[in-house]
C-alpha cells in the first residue's frame, strides 16, 4: 500500500478535487430519495394545484443533472490519476529491472520481473482507478444513508446502528482472510507463466521429443492449481454479500415491525418507512461497494508488495568513493589482481527457488593477470570453468569478494556504469538480436556513422550478407534473431561490437558458429583494423586465441597456465592436450 | 490519435458471443439449473417488498388503528422470504464461480493445447510475452465478467419483467412512463458499445505489444548494459507505457461515464414519476399508497438496468479480450497428417532427400535444389559456411517445415504421408540452443523418456561428462534448475541436453552444433560415448569444428543451399575444392 500512496503523491490535488466531485455527486445522488418522500408525504397531499409539484420534480431533475456530471467528471479525473500514477509505476520499475545488477536479476529471475511488470500493474492500475470513486462513495453511501436515517426516525435508525458495525466486521474479517489466498492465487498464476514460457522458449525440443501431451499435462496440473486456489479466494470472497444482504433484509423486517408500532403510537409517519426501504438499499450498496474496495484491495495490496520489492532494490555497484578504490596502475592497463568470485556468496541459503549451488567451489579462485593497451588476452578452459565469469567481473555486472579488477589503469568501481560500459565492444556467447532493423540492432542508439557501421560489417564479415536483402540495414530481424542463422547471428553481434571502435573488445565463444575460414578473415580484419583495441577473447577453438598476446588456461575457477601460445606449449599439460585434440597429427605439420 | 486507427471495423461480435457460449456449453445444465434458481431468488426478493408495501399499507391505517397481527404475518413472511433469498444467492454466486473459473481453465488449457499444434514459425514470428498476456490478462478479464455478468443479467431480466408486471399492475400511465426510459438507456448503451468496443481490443492489443517489449528487454538486459543502450531502451518503452497508458484512459474515458448516465437515466424516470404520480393524485386517479409502492417497484426496476449497463462495459472488455484469446485459436495450424498417413515403425534410417527446394518466405528460396542419401547406420555430416543452409536442411527432416517442392523418405516412405509424430520421434536432436525447463536436473535429463531409471540417468550424465559437476551440487539431481536461474553455464546446459538426447533412445540422431559451447576436450570425451551411441544409428551432424566430423562416414559440403561436394573427409580433402578450403582455414 505504501508504493501505491508513493506513486499517487503527485497528484493528491487531483485526487482530492476527485474526491470531494465524488462526495457532491454521491451527496446529490442521495438526495434524490430524500426529495421524492419530501413530494409523496408533503407537497402532494398538501398541494392544491399542480405548480409545487412540478417545482419540486424540476428541483428533481436538476439534481439528476448534477449529479450525472459530477460523477463523470470524478470518474473521468480518477482515470487520469490512475492513467499517470501507474505509468510512472511501470516507467520506474521498468528502469529499476533494467538497471539490476546481475546477482540481484539472480534473485528475482526473469519470469517472475516480467509478471510483476505486467499483471501486477495492471491490478494496481484497476485498484487506483477505482478506489477513487468507489472509496468515497461506499463510505458516504453507508455512513449518509445511516445519517438521513438518523434524521428521520432516530428509534428506527438505532437498528441500524446496531447491525452496520456487525456487518462491516464480518465484511473485514472475510477479507482479511482473503487476502492471503489471493496472494496464493497470484503465486500460481506465476507458475502457470512460468510453465507456458518454457513451452514456447523450448518449442522445437518439445517437438522434436514429441512431448506435447506431457507440456500439455505438465501445464494442465498447473491450470488446475491455479482454478483451484482462484475458486477457493473466489468463494471466500462472494460469502460476505449474501450475508449482509441477508442482516440488512432482517433489518428491514424489523424496521417494518417496530415501524408498525411506532406509527401506532403516532411517533412516525407510514412515509418514513417506505424511505427507510429506499435508504436500507443505499446502505446494503455502500456495505457490498467496502466488500468490493477490500476485494480489490487485497488483491492490489499484493501486487504492489510485489513491485516494490523490485522497486525498492537498492541499486547496486555504484561508484565507490576514492578512500575505498585500489591504487590506480598505469593508464591502459586492463587487470585482474588476485581476484576470487563466487556468483552467491552473498544471497540467503533458500530464499529463492533458483539455483540451491551455496556449496559449489569458488568461480573464480585467485585469477592474476595483466594486459597492456593494444595487447590480447586469449582464455581458454573446460565448460564451466569460470571464464564467462571473467567478463562479468570487467564489466562489473558483479563484484568480485576478493582482489581488484582494473579497467585502464582504473579500479573497476571507480566508473559511473555508462562510461566503463562505453569503454567495450562486447559479444556474449548466446548474445541477443531484437526484433528491430539490423541498423538499430548495430548502432544501439550509439552515435555511429553510416561510414564506420559499414565497415563494421565488413570486417565481421557481415557485410555481405547483409547487403544480399534488398533492404540491407533496413533488414527486420525476426524475434530473437530467428530469421538468422547461427553464424549470421554471430556475425552480426561481432559488428555491434566493433562498430563504436572500442577501446576494449570482448568476445566471448562469438564466433563458435562461424566456419574456420570466416572466423580466419575475421581475426585477420580484427588484428588489420581494430589493432589499437585491447582484446580479450573467450574460446573454446584454440585457433581463435592462439595468435593471442597471452593465453590464461582455466581449470575449475583456478589458473593453471599462462603465457604465449608457445610458452604454453612448454608448460602447460592441459593446454598441449587441448591442441592436440583440436590439431590433428597430420595437420600440424 | 487518427480517428482510424481506432474505429476500427467493428469485428464478428456475434461470432465472438456465440463462441463464448460454445464454452459454456457443457454446463447448460448446470447453466439451466442457475436460471431457475436466480428466478427464484428474484421473486423472492421482489415478493418482499410487496409484503413490504403490504404491511406499510396496514400501518398506514394510522395511529392506534394498526392490524398488528396482519403486520406480523407479513414480518414473518419477509424473513422467510429473505432468508431463502440470501442462500439462494450465496449458491448462485457458488455456482457460476466454479463454472467461471473451469471456463477459464478450458480456455487456457485450449490456448496452450494450440500451442503445442501451432507450427514452430509462429513462435518466431510472436513475442512470448504477448502470446502470455493472452492466457494472464485476457482470460482474466472474460473469467471475471463470466463470473459476475452472467447472474446478473439473468437476475436483472427477471427482477425487471417481475417489477414491469407489479408495475403495470399498480399504474398503467406511470409504467408507459417509466418504459420510455428503457429505450433511452439501450440506446445508449448500443452507442457506448461503438465507442468502447474497439478502444478496448486497442487497450488488449496495447498490453499485448508492451509485454513482449518487456520480455525481450529484459531477456537482453546484459546486453543493453553493456552497451549503455539502457536510456534508448527507457525511452522507447517510455513511448510503449505511454501508449498503453493513453489507450488506457482512452476507453475509459467512454467507459465510465456509462454508469453515471445509467443513473442518470433512471433518476429522471423517477423524477417523470414523481411528476406525473402527483398530477395523476390531484386528479383523484392514484393513492399515495400506489405511487409509494410504484415508486419501490421503479426502484426495483431501475436497479438492474443501471447494473446492466455496467456489465455491459464489463462485456465489452471481455469481448475484446476474447477476441484475441480467439485470434490465437484460429492460427493456422501445422497441416494435418495426410488421411491415410503411415506410423513410422522400425526405422531402419535411410534418409533421402530428392529435388528439394524451400524458403522460409516466398521468392526467397534458400534450398535450391537439393539432394542427400544417409544410408542407414552411417555417420553424414553437413558442413559449410555460415547461412549455406545447414539447419534449414534439419528443420526440414524434422518436418518443423514441409519442403516448397521435392520429397524426403525415410527408409523409402515419403515423410510426408507418414504420421509426424513418428517422424520425429524417429530422431534424437541436439541443437545449440540450449534448453532447461524449471525442474530437476533428473527431470531434465529424463525428459525424453518418460520411465527412465535413476541408473539410466546417472550413466546418460555421465556419458555426456556431466555427472562430476551434478555431484558437486547440493542436492546432486534433485537440484532444481531453470532456464533463468544463476549459475548453470552455456556449456554445462547443453552437457545436460546431450544427456537428454543420450537417454532418448531413437533410431536416429542430430546433432546442430551440439558442442559448441562445450570445451573440446570434454567435446572429444562425448565423442567417444556418442560413438557407442551412434552405432548402427543414422546420424547428421553439423559442425563447424571440421575436426569434431573427420571421422563421418560422408561429409556433405553445402554452399547457398546446394550440396557442392560430398565424400569422406580424405576425398574431399584430395579434391583440394571448397572443402580444402575451409579445412585450411583452421589453421591459417
Amino acid at each position: 500500500m505504501k508504493l501505491i500512496l508513493r506513486y499517487v503523491r503527485p497528484y493528491r490535488r487531483l485526487i482530492l478535487t476527485v474526491m470531494a466531485i465524488k462526495l457532491l455527486g454521491t451527496g446529490t445522488d442521495l438526495l434524490m430519495p430524500y426529495v421524492l418522500e419530501h413530494l409523496l408525504d408533503h407537497v402532494i397531499p398538501a398541494a392544491d394545484s399542480a405548480w409545487p409539484v412540478v417545482a419540486w420534480s424540476g428541483v428533481m431533475f436538476l439534481l439528476t443533472w448534477i449529479t450525472r456530471v459530477l460523477n463523470v467528471s470524478a470518474n473521468r479525473k480518477s482515470v487520469r490519476v490512475a492513467r499517470e500514477s501507474t505509468f510512472a509505476v511501470r516507467r520506474d520499475l521498468f528502469h529499476t529491472a533494467l538497471n539490476l545488477s546481475g546477482s540481484q536479476m539472480d534473485q528475482i529471475g526473469l519470469p517472475s520481473l516480467i509478471s510483476r511488470m505486467t499483471s501486477d500493474t495492471y491490478n494496481v492500475q484497476n485498484f487506483i482507478r477505482m478506489i477513487q470513486t468507489m472509496g468515497i462513495r461506499a463510505p458516504i453511501m453507508l455512513l449518509g444513508g445511516i445519517a438521513i436515517t438518523l434524521t428521520m426516525d432516530t428509534g428506527l435508525a438505532l437498528i441500524l446502528c446496531i447491525m452496520a458495525p456487525v456487518m462491516i466486521v464480518l465484511v473485514c474479517f472475510v477479507s482479511w482472510k482473503g487476502i492471503p489466498l489471493f496472494n496464493e492465487v497470484q503465486r500460481r498464476m506465476d507458475m502457470l507463466v512460468r510453465r507456458m514460457r518454457e513451452s514456447i522458449t523450448g518449442i522445437r525440443v518439445v517437438r522434436a521429443l514429441g512431448k506435447e501431451p506431457y507440456e500439455k499435462q505438465r501445464y494442465g496440473e498447473a491450470n488446475a492449481r491455479m482454478m483451484r486456489q482462484e475458486v477457493k479466494a473466489s468463494v471466500i470472497m462472494s460469502l460476505p454479500g449474501p450475508i449482509v444482504t441477508l442482516f440488512l433484509n432482517v433489518g428491514l423486517t424489523l424496521v417494518v415491525l417496530i415501524g408498525a408500532r411506532r406509527v401506532n403510537d403516532g411517533h412516525t409517519a407510514p412515509g418514513v418507512i417506505l424511505a427507510f426501504l429506499t435508504y436500507f438499499n443505499m446502505i446494503l450498496m455502500g456495505v457490498m461497494g467496502l466488500n468490493r474496495i477490500f476485494m480489490m484491495m487485497s488483491k492490489a495490496n499484493a501486487s504492489a508488495n510485489r513491485i516494490g520489492e523490485v522497486i525498492d532494490l537498492p541499486e547496486e555497484l555504484t561508484p565507490l568513493p576514492a578512500e575505498q578504490l585500489a591504487e590506480p596502475q598505469e593508464e591502459g592497463m586492463l587487470i585482474f589482481d588476485h581476484v576470487s568470485f563466487n556468483y552467491d556468496a552473498d544471497t540467503p541459503g533458500e530464499a529463492h527457488g533458483q539455483f540451491l549451488g551455496e556449496e559449489r567451489q569458488k568461480c573464480l579462485d585467485d585469477i592474476s593477470f595483466r594486459v597492456k593497451k593494444g595487447g590480447s588476452l586469449g582464455v581458454i578452459g573446460a565448460t564451466g570453468s569460470g571464464k564467462t565469469s571473467i567478463i562479468n567481473l570487467l564489466m562489473r555486472f558483479y563484484d568480485p569478494q576478493q582482489g581488484h579488477v582494473f579497467v585502464d589503469g582504473k579500479d573497476v568501481r571507480a566508473y559511473e556504469r555508462d562510461e566503463l560500459h562505453r569503454k567495450f565492444g562486447v559479444v556474449f556467447q548466446n548474445d541477443v538480436i531484437f526484433a528491430d532493423t539490423i541498423r538499430e540492432n548495430v548502432t544501439f542508439g550509439r552515435e555511429i556513422t553510416e561510414r564506420k557501421m559499414i565497415r563494421a560489417a565488413a570486417d565481421a564479415m557481415a557485410g555481405q550478407f547483409i547487403e544480399g536483402y534488398e533492404d540491407a540495414y533496413e533488414h527486420k530481424a525476426a524475434i530473437r534473431g530467428a530469421n538468422f542463422s547461427g553464424g549470421q547471428k554471430q556475425r552480426l553481434l561481432i559488428t555491434r561490437a566493433l562498430a563504436a571502435e572500442p577501446e576494449i573488445l570482448i568476445m566471448d565463444d562469438a564466433s563458435s558458429a562461424l566456419d574456420y575460414r570466416t572466423d580466419a578473415k575475421l581475426r585477420k580484419a580484427i588484428r588489420e583494423h581494430h589493432g589499437n583495441a585491447t582484446t580479450v577473447v573467450i574460446a573454446q577453438r584454440i585457433s581463435s586465441i592462439l595468435s593471442m598476446d597471452e593465453i590464461i588456461v582455466l581449470h575449475e575457477g583456478k589458473m593453471i597456465g599462462r603465457g604465449s601460445h608457445a610458452e604454453l606449449l612448454a608448460s602447460c599439460a592441459e593446454y598441449r592436450d587441448i591442441y592436440r585434440t583440436q590439431m590433428n597429427e597430420e595437420e600440424v605439420v | 490519435m487518427a480517428r482510424d486507427t481506432v474505429m476500427k471495423k467493428p469485428k464478428d461480435t456475434r461470432g465472438t458471443l456465440r463462441r463464448m457460449l460454445k464454452y459454456l456449453g457443457p454446463w447448460r445444465a448446470v447453466i439451466a439449473g442457475v436460471i431457475v434458481l436466480s428466478l427464484l431468488s428474484n421473486l423472492l426478493n421482489l415478493w418482499g417488498p410487496s409484503l413490504a408495501g403490504s404491511a406499510i399499507r396496514e400501518a398506514a391505517a394510522g395511529p392506534g388503528r394498526v392490524n398488528f397481527d396482519a403486520v406480523k404475518h407479513d414480518a414473518g413472511l419477509m424473513l422467510l422470504c429473505y432468508l431463502s433469498s440470501a442462500l439462494l444467492g450465496f449458491l448462485i454466486s457458488l455456482i457460476m464461480t466454479v463454472v467461471s473459473k473451469r471456463v477459464a481453465r478450458r480456455m487456457r488449457q485450449d490456448v496452450f493445447d494450440k500451442l503445442m499444434r501451432l507450427p514452430v514459425g509462429y513462435f518466431d514470428r510472436h513475442q512470448a510475452g504477448d502470446i502470455i498476456s493472452r492466457v494472464s490478462y485476457d482470460i482474466d478479464v472474460i473469467s471475471t465478467s463470466m463470473a459476475t455478468d452472467i447472474v446478473q443479467i439473468l437476475s436483472s431480466l427477471v427482477t425487471v419483467v417481475g417489477s414491469l408486471v407489479m408495475m403495470v399492475s399498480i399504474s398503467l400511465p406511470l409504467s408507459a412512463l417509466t418504459l420510455v426510459t428503457v429505450p433511452v438507456s439501450v440506446a445508449y448503451t448500443v452507442y457506448m458499445r461503438k465507442k468502447t468496443q474497439p478502444r478496448y481490443a486497442k487497450r488488449s492489443k496495447c498490453y499485448g505489444t508492451m509485454n513482449g517489449f518487456v520480455e525481450e528487454m529484459l531477456s537482453g538486459q546484459k546486453t543493453i548494459l553493456a552497451y549503455a543502450y539502457e536510456n534508448r531502451v527507457d525511452e522507447r518503452f517510455g513511448g510503449i507505457n505511454r501508449d498503453a497508458a493513453d489507450a488506457f484512459s482512452d476507453a475509459e474515458h467512454y467507459g465510465v461515464t456509462l454508469g453515471p448516465t445509467m443513473t442518470a437515466i433512471n433518476n429522471l424516470g423517477l423524477s417523470l414519476i414523481a411528476l406525473l404520480g402527483g398530477i395523476l393524485f390531484l386528479n383523484g386517479r392514484i393513492d399515495l399508497g400506489r405511487i409509494s409502492s410504484f415508486v419501490l417497484y421503479s426502484r426495483k426496476f431501475a436497479g438492474p438496468i443501471n447494473a446492466v449497463a455496467e456489465v455491459f462495459n464489463e462485456l465489452f472488455s471481455a469481448l475484446a479480450a476474447s477476441e484475441r484469446v480467439f485470434s490465437l485459436l484460429d492460427e493456422e495450424e501445422e497441416s494435418a497428417d495426410v488421411p491415410d498417413a503411415r506410423l513410422l515403425t522400425n526405422v531402419r534410417g535411410d534418409v533421402r532427400a530428392e529435388h528439394v527446394t524451400f524458403g522460409y518466405e516466398p521468392g526467397k528460396t534458400i534450398l535450391h535444389d537439393l539432394n542427400l542419401e544417409a544410408p542407414a547406420g552411417k555417420l553424414t555430416a553437413i558442413v559449410g559456411p555460415t547461412g549455406a543452409g545447414k539447419t534449414t536442411i534439419i528443420n526440414l527432416l524434422m518436418r518443423f517445415y514441409d519442403p516448397d517442392s521435392g520429397v524426403i523418405r525415410i527408409d523409402g516412405q515419403e515423410i510426408r504421408t507418414a504420421v509426424r509424430r513418428s517422424v520425429r520421434g524417429a530422431y534424437a536432436m541436439v541443437l545449440q540452443d540450449t534448453w532447461v525447463f524449471q525442474g530437476t536436473i533428473f527431470e531434465n535429463i529424463a525428459y525424453g523418456k518418460e520411465d527412465a531409471t535413476m541408473d539410466e540417468v546417472v550413466a546418460a550424465a555421465k556419458a555426456a561428462r556431466i555427472h562430476p559437476f551434478i555431484m558437486r551440487l547440493p542436492q546432486g539431481y534433485d537440484t532444481v534448475i531453470s532456464e533463468d536461474g544463476g549459475n548453470i553455464s552455456k556449456g554445462q546446459k547443453q552437457l545436460l541436453t546431450i544427456a537428454r538426447a543420450m537417454l532418448y533412445d531413437a533410431p536416429m540422431l542430430i546433432l546442430d552444433e551440439a558442442t559448441s559451447n562445450v570445451d573440446t576436450a570434454t567435446e572429444r570425451e562425448i565423442q567417444k560415448a556418442m560413438r557407442e551411441l551412434m552405432k548402427q544409428k543414422t546420424c547428421f551432424v553439423i559442425a563447424h569444428r571440421l575436426s569434431t566430423i573427420e571421422n563421418a562416414d560422408q561429409i556433405l559440403v553445402l554452399r547457398d543451399g546446394d550440396v557442392v561436394e560430398q565424400g569422406t573427409h580424405r576425398q574431399l580433402m584430395d579434391r583440394k575444392g571448397f572443402y580444402h578450403q575451409l579445412y585450411a582455414a583452421q589453421f591459417e
